[in-house]
């Protein structure tokens, strides 16, 4: 038993356009058992699974797959899927217009013939739902079931297929308390039917509670594999594997002159989703003073970059239940994005592609866009004043291209990334809200962009507000950081106090105190 | 002599890649001169004689300035189907209150186009606030119109319209101010005026973007350009002087373009028409009121939906019961062969207008050719697929 792996993946290396996001991953699964796969975001998870579902098909990565005892060239999640191996992701792949027993058995339908035999499919349905632990009449519509009991609905579709191994990711990040502990329970009822489960988790309580063994990933590389039954592994030291790691000297240094005054002081925010029908921001206190860069620290779905959205006046997404904004010590109120930016906010998006840039424009186009008001005369644009100000921007950001003409979708990540920045940089704003600053962009444009950081808080006395996963760069550049998890504030370290294990705790919301 | 072959090595292959990268831009000029030649052959050459010059260009006039509203719409990535009969349907109403109620034309005018804003501004917030899709609500304005045009022509049937002045919108001429060689010389003059515009302004254009140390084009392929813009304007002013002169719908439609080119290029709201239409979600973070732009730009497209009527009742002399029908796909078709991008963002309003003419030499053409009505449709819908699927191609192969 102890030797019957199901699953090995041997030397697996993938390449990203300028990142290699895994570097000779080896990872081995036992047949019938819970393996937790963790590390940080970024560290190669997903990717990985990825790998293994055939999302990434067979030849755009190198290493080998043995599932089964034999090697797989999967071409398409279709060809795992077909040697028993299912993937139940983050976004649910249900159709929420159809009911319960027509998405479990969407893409194999029941047939009779030609024909699709319904009754058959009821049926089928309810004794799998029984197996999941879902008490509902199969015929409901999956839009009326609660998130949890649509991930419920979407391991009822693997095990209709006979899947026989079930990767989870995150399954329960978006779970409340009951239905997590639900989840676990089904899991630990498949292994029991012989199902193989690897889940990717970030709550490590539970990956202590349910694992049989653990891997750990950091920066594309297996860290460890280790045995997790019964409780004998502690959350300390996972953490220890997932981060330890030295921050390199990556950090250009800053004269810290952070003034007294308070730039933004935000009280008691909490927000509501309307659509996702959930508090997401849950009474969030912070503020930020002249002169200073405080990072804000979290796992992914902390509700980070819901709280940039929703300071930056972004409200018709939200609802605001409860809170104040006060702008040097005055109250102020945001309508809409205009606002907050007349206020001094600016806000640099996480996805600079989906809803930073406008990527068929040009850099010209993009850097002034927020703020024409300051070249209009009358109702004209002075585009001779234009293009002298973008100039100006793009050489001192040192953005690399032919000319301001150059279209945006044309340039580097780093060089998007400065254009970005750019944009908001013209806005004349007093605090910038950075999220996710450095993401997908190599290490020379992370250092440039760190500089300039530094310069706008030492030199022109900007507040910032650093949205970020990684945590050496939290580490690197704050003065003081908050950590977020499930929509609070879980901790508030200054820059002397904190370490990644003390961050990694408060984001993981682990009790005991981490050496 | 090394020298200069090499010079023109690289001057054909700035050519050749010029033309590999933008072919998307140079493609309506092609199909612009194929076209023209093709029906010259044709119809023996009474295609390209002055006189069906001018009645193209008078034909041209109403689907052009839909087509230039149009641009806006799809630019932020709507449509508007509505265009067709909310036309007819305000030719009609101007023919109504001159030829019933004796209104002036100088008051006509304007109570039209602000009839047609006013449309325009309820079928965008319809979309904006109701949140109903473009395409559904115009479809349903297109109905809606329909059944209001036949309604207000109903008793009377086809209305005849015999106001002067308003029928010479579309059919009359700027009075004559001499000859030369029996050749209009106003229409002359003009076209002078416009090319030595034409050419200032690229020049002082292309002296600025060196300057600002942007890409150019090397200069014999600019004064290439140049030479054949200047040729096309020539050509176009001395077959108008050989006819009647310059036409009143030429003046209108150039004061449109010039008008909404300005606004695309130098103002706050053409960025933002832009911005929107690139990339909606980041032009609403940076501060950008989509909703406002979208109520803009389809009370824009009513007004000028409007102005379609006028000058459509004011060339047929006549407002009838089925005006307007088809013209919103003539005015669509204008803009995707003029350029502008099916995935929004991108567009230009002079373009357009080049893909009006396209549009309407075709129909022109086929007229002259005695093709029958019917094949005339399937013609023109295999044409407006074969643009959009060009498009659609160029595009993706960057």
């Amino acid at each position: 038993m102890n030797g019957d792996y199901i699953l090995e993946m041997h030397h697996i290396t993938k390449e990203f356009p300028g990142v290699r996001a895994l570097d000779n991953v080896n990872f081995k699964v036992k047949r019938g058992e819970i393996h937790c796969l963790v590390g940080e975001n970024g560290a190669g998870k997903s990717t990985l699974m990825k790998i293994l579902s055939g999302v990434y098909r067979y030849g755009s990565y190198s290493g080998e797959i043995i599932y089964n005892g034999e090697v797989q060239n999967f071409q398409s999640i279709g060809d795992s899927e077909a040697a028993g191996i299912a993937i139940i992701t983050q976004e649910l792949a249900l159709i929420p217009d159809l009911s319960i027993y027509e998405n479990i058995y969407f893409g194999h339908e029941i047939m009779e013939g030609r024909v699709i035999n319904w009754n058959q499919t009821i049926i089928n349905a309810g004794e799998i739902l029984k197996r999941v632990r879902l008490n509902v009449n199969p015929s409901l519509k999956v839009s009326d079931l609660r998130v949890g009991q649509q991930q419920l609905v979407e391991i009822a579709k693997v095990l209709s297929k006979n899947a026989k191994l079930i990767i989870l990711d995150e399954p329960t990040a978006s779970l409340n308390e009951d239905d997590s502990q639900n989840l676990l329970q089904l899991m630990r009822d498949l292994k029991k039917d012989g199902v193989t489960c690897i889940m990717i988790s970030h709550r490590l309580k539970e990956v202590v509670e349910i694992a049989d063994t653990v891997t750990v990933l950091r920066d594309g590389a297996t860290i460890c594999t280790m045995d997790a039954a019964n409780g004998s592994l502690l959350e300390r030291d996972i953490i220890r594997h997932m981060v330890g790691r030295e921050i390199e000297n990556i950090y250009p240094k800053r004269t810290h002159i952070i003034a007294d005054e308070t730039a933004l002081e935000v009280k008691n925010w909490t927000v509501f989703d309307p659509v996702l029908e959930r508090t997401i921001l849950d009474d969030v206190n912070i503020h930020v003073k002249k002169g200073e860069i405080i990072g804000i620290a979290g796992l992914m779905g902390a509700g980070r970059t819901e709280l940039a959205l929703s300071l930056f006046g972004n409200s018709p997404k939200y609802k605001i239940l409860s809170g104040e904004i006060y702008i040097e010590g005055k109250r102020k109120s945001f309508k809409n994005t205009k606002d907050a930016m007349k206020e001094g906010l600016a806000y640099v998006t996480e996805d600079r592609k989906r809803n930073g840039l406008i990527l068929i424009q040009d850099i010209k186009f993009n850097t002034t866009i927020a703020n024409l008001e300051a070249l209009t005369h009358g109702i004209v644009i002075n585009e001779n004043e234009e293009v002298i100000q973008v100039n100006q921007y793009k050489d001192a950001l040192n953005i690399k291209a032919t000319s301001i003409a150059q279209l945006v979708m044309n340039l580097s990540g780093g060089n998007q990334q400065k254009v970005s920045l750019g944009k908001w940089l013209f806005t004349n704003p007093k605090i910038l809200i950075l999220d996710e600053p450095t993401r997908g962009i190599d290490v020379g444009a992370k250092y440039e962009i760190y500089s300039i950081m530094n310069q706008l808080v030492e030199k022109e006395g900007y507040s910032i507000i650093m949205i970020s996963s990684e945590l050496p760069e939290i580490l690197g550049m704050s003065d003081r950081i908050y950590v977020m998890a499930e929509g609070m504030i879980t901790g508030e370290l200054t820059a002397g106090e904190a370490t990644e294990h003390r961050i990694m705790a408060m984001a993981t919301k682990t009790e005991e105190e981490v050496s | 002599m090394e020298k200069s072959s090499a010079r023109n090595g690289g001057l054909l292959s700035e050519v050749a890649s010029l033309a590999r990268s933008r072919i998307r831009d140079y493609a309506m000029f092609i199909a612009l001169a194929v076209i023209f030649i093709v029906f010259g052959i044709f119809t023996g050459g009474s295609f390209l004689s002055p006189r069906n010059l001018t009645n193209l260009i008078n034909q041209t006039g109403y689907i052009a300035v839909l087509a230039v509203g149009m641009t806006l719409v799809l630019i932020i990535s709507q449509i508007d189907l509505s265009v067709g009969y909310v036309a007819g349907f305000l030719g009609a109403v101007a023919a109504i209150c001159m030829v019933k109620y004796n209104l002036p034309v100088i008051a006509t005018i304007p109570i039209i186009l602000i009839f047609g804003t006013i449309i325009g501004l309820v079928q965008g917030l319809t979309i904006g606030q109701l949140g109903v899709p473009a395409f559904v609500t115009t479809l349903a304005f297109q109905f809606i119109f329909r059944g209001l045009l036949s309604l207000v022509t109903q008793e009377s049937g086809t209305i005849r319209i015999d106001v002067v002045p308003f029928n010479n919108l579309s059919n009359g001429y700027v009075p004559n101010i001499g000859n030369i060689a029996g050749m209009d010389l106003l229409s002359l003059l003009v076209g002078v005026v416009a090319v030595v515009l034409i050419v200032v302004s690229q020049v002082r254009k292309r002296k600025k973007m060196l300057e600002y140390r942007f890409e150019v084009i090397s200069r014999p392929v600019f004064a290439f350009k140049l030479l054949f813009f200047a040729a096309a304007i020539i050509t176009l002013a001395i077959v108008l002087a050989k006819y009647q002169g310059l036409p009143w719908t030429i003046v209108i439609v150039s004061i449109v373009v010039f008008i909404y080119n300005f606004m695309m290029n130098n103002t706050r709201l053409g960025r933002y028409i832009y911005g929107i239409g690139g990339n909606r979600e980041a032009a609403e973070l940076a501060g950008v009121n989509v909703k406002r732009i979208l109520f803009f730009v389809f009370c824009s497209m009513g007004m000028l939906a409007a102005l379609s009527g006028i000058l459509f009742s004011s060339r047929l002399q006549s407002a009838s019961t089925t005006a307007g029908a088809g013209f919103e796909l003539d005015s669509i078709a204008s803009c995707y062969i003029g350029g502008v991008s099916t995935s929004g963002g991108i567009g230009k309003v002079g373009n357009t207008i080049i893909g009006a003419l396209v549009i309407m030499s075709l129909t022109n053409g086929m007229n002259l050719m005695g093709v029958g009505i019917s094949y005339q449709y399937v013609i023109k819908g295999a044409i407006f697929i074969l643009a959009v699927a060009f498009d659609v191609y160029t595009r993706s192969r960057k």
